[in-house]
């Protein structure tokens, strides 16, 4: 019969099992061996010795329970900026304009964190913690109203956000919210509004897990999920469906917002304790790696997160011991994204096929959805 | 018309080409002889186009030969092909539609004078030369976009004669004519073989393989179950041929016992993406327990027609009433849940989600209802074991209700959406183009189908480019052209050639 499969597939569920597991984190594997692969050529020639410098750098991470507190630290906003742009991916958006929507997020946690008093303590930081999630889904939600109504494409309108995004918090920082003193930065955050820690881990970090994993049952279990990943599969046949394809983009840009937003919260209320300009900056655009690594899988943005959390807070020690300069974790994650996104060479080297599930819908394109 | 003893200038021998699940062809073996019609026949999935594809370079065999005017060749791409005079017409025309006839002919090999200029003066002449030569009428400056459909077939035939192709491959080239350009395009055939050229012609529909092939080859299941001869073969014994077993061609049924005015447009004005009026005033009324075909040829405002009746495309004037409501500003969710069923034109694009399971296309427009969803929660259980029965009762060819939409062949496909649409209850079914591309056993199925809706007092409008379905279906027919209804026929009254002659823009016939 000519029109049957092929009978190679194995039947034994445990083994459909590992061969589907396989299937969805091979190519992040491979990829992120290749960069770390690259990563130690270039340290040869830099005349430094790879293994020494991974070595430190893995004990930076995961040596001791504070180092791992540490990496769990780093991991949480990259969770958050990693599923805001994984979970924009499933309706066929684009959102780089995470690390608007965070710093957002911030000031506004940090606004809410000093200057609302006489609150006892897990309400206030939940007020802090939500209304800054809530300036950052707002934030988000302009960008898929510009999509929807005038069709402007969200890779540009989110970059511009982002730049103003980064005036106004300068702007707050260096004004009306503005600390006494000469550094611009807003007063601390009360302790009535800080994240704790639980002994060494952040608890912010459980909440990032949480909202992974809720973020997962929304978009495979929900019928607004549906709707979101019918959209960014085919948006022709939404509307088709009877699915309100432009309400469906504001939504889940709003909620792309409020994952950023309360990414840039927990940083703040949990970390820094206060905003300040040059707030983390480039970790909107780390959740594009994070993403990315993640296969937009919103239980894979974990691993990805915690691996380039690990990276982050392990590359002093790698500095230290290792005499390597940090900045060698940047190029590893630049090849990371470099080998994830051009996936087509590590299918090669795999010799495997792209199956229509494996498909990423970067980004749809111009003009009204 | 070629004679028995013509050299054979093109041969397959045991081509076989697999794919990951599936073998497409398998041990494929065919010739054809210079100067003559081969036809190839052959369900959808059935490997026509992987075998043309071979045969074009566009894909390599994974065994087997090919033998082009006495000598092996092994085609890397198509440019092998084409430099063996090998040509091919594509099903979806392969011009640009902003540039002219002889900018179209000559891009890919660019006639040039001194430093690189083009020629287009030269090829123009050429164009003019090869036109006369085989009566392939085209004026080299027109602009493609402006040619009616018939003529940019001609730009493509030209095309590959100006490439000088002795070997025509044509992939389905009467799926966009009217019976009248598909008898021209016959003539021409027939004129190039006169000249020594020899023609593929690939095509499921059985009364042109009967009209204008020397020979006849049918594929089933990636492999040649014979070849015949076109004098002693019928629809019937094709039809066979093709799907294994016995055809019904006529779709048997009783007359239609018409109820009250389902569907009522007034005037209706609708416009096409570039804001041009592509429906321009058209008043229809359709009954229940009837089918009213739509003919025409696409472009002619079908599209436009259908999309605004199931809500996906805004009206520019008049009204629409379906069941005595008017519908005319509703949203395509308020229209389904009056019981409207639409099988839409394009299944790929409209009619399913790609990577989403079977399960899930098969309540893409009610899985927010209760059994499928409770309180915003998708009931997967619900929603696959209802997949399940409606894959058993509705025939899909599938391991699994889980498996991609994709993972479908053509005729399965348009399946899942029948099964979709005919499974909740409807008034009006607006079925358009509900059996492009999909096989002979898939359309007899879905025709069936169809009638039996009718029957049950569901109003049927079947907008179709296949005149036949039409013909064989409806109990009344609506001609439409340049976005008017130009004549309503019953269908006692309409002729093929007068159907034909309206679908033309004539008001006599």
């Amino acid at each position: 019969m000519a029109n049957e499969p092929a009978s190679s597939a194995p039947t034994n569920p445990l083994l459909v099992f590992l061969s589907r597991l396989w299937r969805s984190i091979n190519v992040p594997l491979i990829a992120i061996l290749l960069a770390l692969t690259i990563g130690g050529l270039i340290l040869i020639l830099s005349s430094a010795n790879p293994f020494a410098a991974y070595f430190a750098l893995f004990k930076g991470a995961f040596g001791s329970l504070t180092s791992f507190g540490r990496t769990l630290e780093k991991a949480t906003p990259l969770i958050l900026g990693g599923l805001a742009v994984a979970f924009a991916f499933k309706a066929g958006l684009f959102n780089i304009g995470g690390q608007g929507q965070l710093v957002f997020g911030a000031i506004v946690s940090a606004y809410l964190g000093y200057s609302l008093t006489g609150l006892p303590f897990p309400l206030h930081m939940l007020i802090a913690l939500l209304g800054g999630a809530l300036v950052g889904g707002l934030y988000g939600a302009i960008p898929g109203a510009l999509k929807t109504y005038t069709g402007a494409h969200e890779v540009i309108t989110t970059i511009m956000l982002n730049f103003i995004a980064l005036n106004i918090t300068d702007y707050l920082s260096n004004g009306p919210w503005k600390d006494t003193g000469i550094v611009a930065r807003t007063p601390a955050v009360l302790s009535s509004a800080a994240i704790p820690r639980i002994g060494q881990i952040p608890f912010g970090f459980f909440v990032a897990v949480l909202i992974a994993v809720l973020t997962w049952y929304l978009l495979y279990r929900t019928t607004i999920g549906f709707e979101i990943r019918t959209v960014g599969f085919n948006p022709h046949a939404a509307k088709y469906a009877g699915i309100k394809v432009s309400r469906t983009v504001i939504l889940t840009m709003i909620i792309s917002g409020f994952m950023a937003g309360m990414g840039g919260a927990i940083e703040t209320l949990g970390v820094v304790g206060r905003y300040q300009p040059g707030f983390n900056a480039g970790l909107g655009f780390d959740g594009i790696t994070i993403a990315l690594l993640a296969q937009t899988n919103p239980l894979g943005v974990i691993p990805a997160a915690i691996l380039v959390g690990a990276m982050q807070a392990g590359s002093s020690q790698m500095q230290f011991d290792a005499r390597v300069p940090s900045q060698i974790i940047d190029v590893i994650q630049a090849l990371i994204l470099f080998f994830v996104s051009a996936d087509a060479i590590v299918r090669w080297i795999l010799r495997s096929r792209k199956t229509d599930e494996d498909k990423v819908t970067l980004s749809t394109g111009w003009g009204k959805s | 018309m070629a004679e028995k003893g013509s050299p054979i200038v093109l041969e397959a021998r045991g081509l076989t080409k697999r794919f990951p699940s599936v073998i497409a062809n398998d041990q494929v073996d065919l010739f054809l002889r210079r100067g003559e019609i081969l036809a190839l026949l052959g369900e959808n999935g059935a490997g026509k186009s992987t075998l043309m594809n071979m045969l074009y370079g566009l894909y390599h065999p994974d065994e087997g030969e090919i033998w082009i005017k006495g000598e092996k060749i092994a085609l890397k791409s198509p440019g092998d092909a084409i430099a063996r005079g090998v040509g091919m017409v594509h099903q979806h025309f392969q011009l640009v539609p902003v540039m002219t006839v002889a900018e179209n002919v000559m891009l890919g090999s660019e006639t040039t004078r001194r430093w690189g200029m083009l020629d287009a003066r030269a090829a123009a002449r050429r164009i003019r030369n090869l036109s006369q030569q085989y009566g392939l009428q085209v004026d080299p400056e027109a602009v493609v976009e402006d040619l009616p459909v018939g003529a940019q077939q001609r730009v493509e035939i030209i095309k590959a004669l100006y490439r000088q192709a002795d070997i025509l491959i044509l992939d389905e080239p009467t799926a966009v004519l009217t019976p009248q350009e598909a008898n021209e395009l016959f003539r021409i055939m027939r004129d190039l073989t006169a000249r020594g050229v020899s023609i593929i012609f690939i095509t499921h529909k059985l009364k042109e393989v009967l009209a204008v092939a020397d020979r006849i080859g049918v594929l089933r299941r990636g492999r040649v179950v014979g070849t015949t001869d076109p004098k002693t073969a019928t629809e019937a014994s094709l039809a066979e041929m093709m799907v294994g077993r016995q055809v019904l061609l006529r779709v048997e049924k009783d007359d239609a016992k018409p109820g009250r005015p389902i569907l009522q447009l007034n005037d209706l004005r609708v416009n096409d993406d570039r804001g041009h009026q592509a429906v321009k005033g058209l008043s229809l009324e359709l009954y229940a327990g009837e089918i009213l075909g739509v003919a025409g040829v696409e472009g002619n405002g079908q599209r436009e027609l259908v999309e605004a009746l199931t809500g996906l495309r805004p009206l520019a004037g008049g009204t629409v009433l379906i069941d005595g409501q008017d519908t005319t500003h509703f949203t395509p969710r308020q229209i389904t849940e009056l019981g409207v069923a639409h099988i839409p034109e394009d299944r790929e694009k409209h009619g399913l989600v790609m990577p989403h399971p079977i399960s899930d296309n098969m309540v893409l427009n009610r899985y927010y209802q209760p059994p499928y969803a409770r309180h915003g929660v998708m009931q997967q259980e619900k929603i696959i074991a209802d997949g399940e029965k409606l894959v058993q009762k509705f025939d899909v060819r599938t391991p699994s209700v889980r498996n991609t939409a994709s993972s479908l062949s053509g005729g399965n496909k348009q399946k899942v959406i029948v099964a979709r649409e005919f499974s909740h209850p409807t008034k009006l079914l607006i079925a358009a183009q509900p059996t492009r591309g999909i096989d002979v056993g898939s359309i007899e199925f879905i025709h069936k189908q169809l009638i039996t809706q009718r029957d049950d007092g569901v109003a049927v409008l079947l907008v179709s480019a296949e005149l036949d379905e039409i013909l064989s279906l409806a109990d009344r027919v609506a001609v439409l052209f340049d976005g008017r209804v130009v004549k309503q026929l019953p269908i006692e009254e309409a002729t093929r050639e007068r159907v034909g002659l309206l679908m033309a823009g004539s008001t006599e016939a």
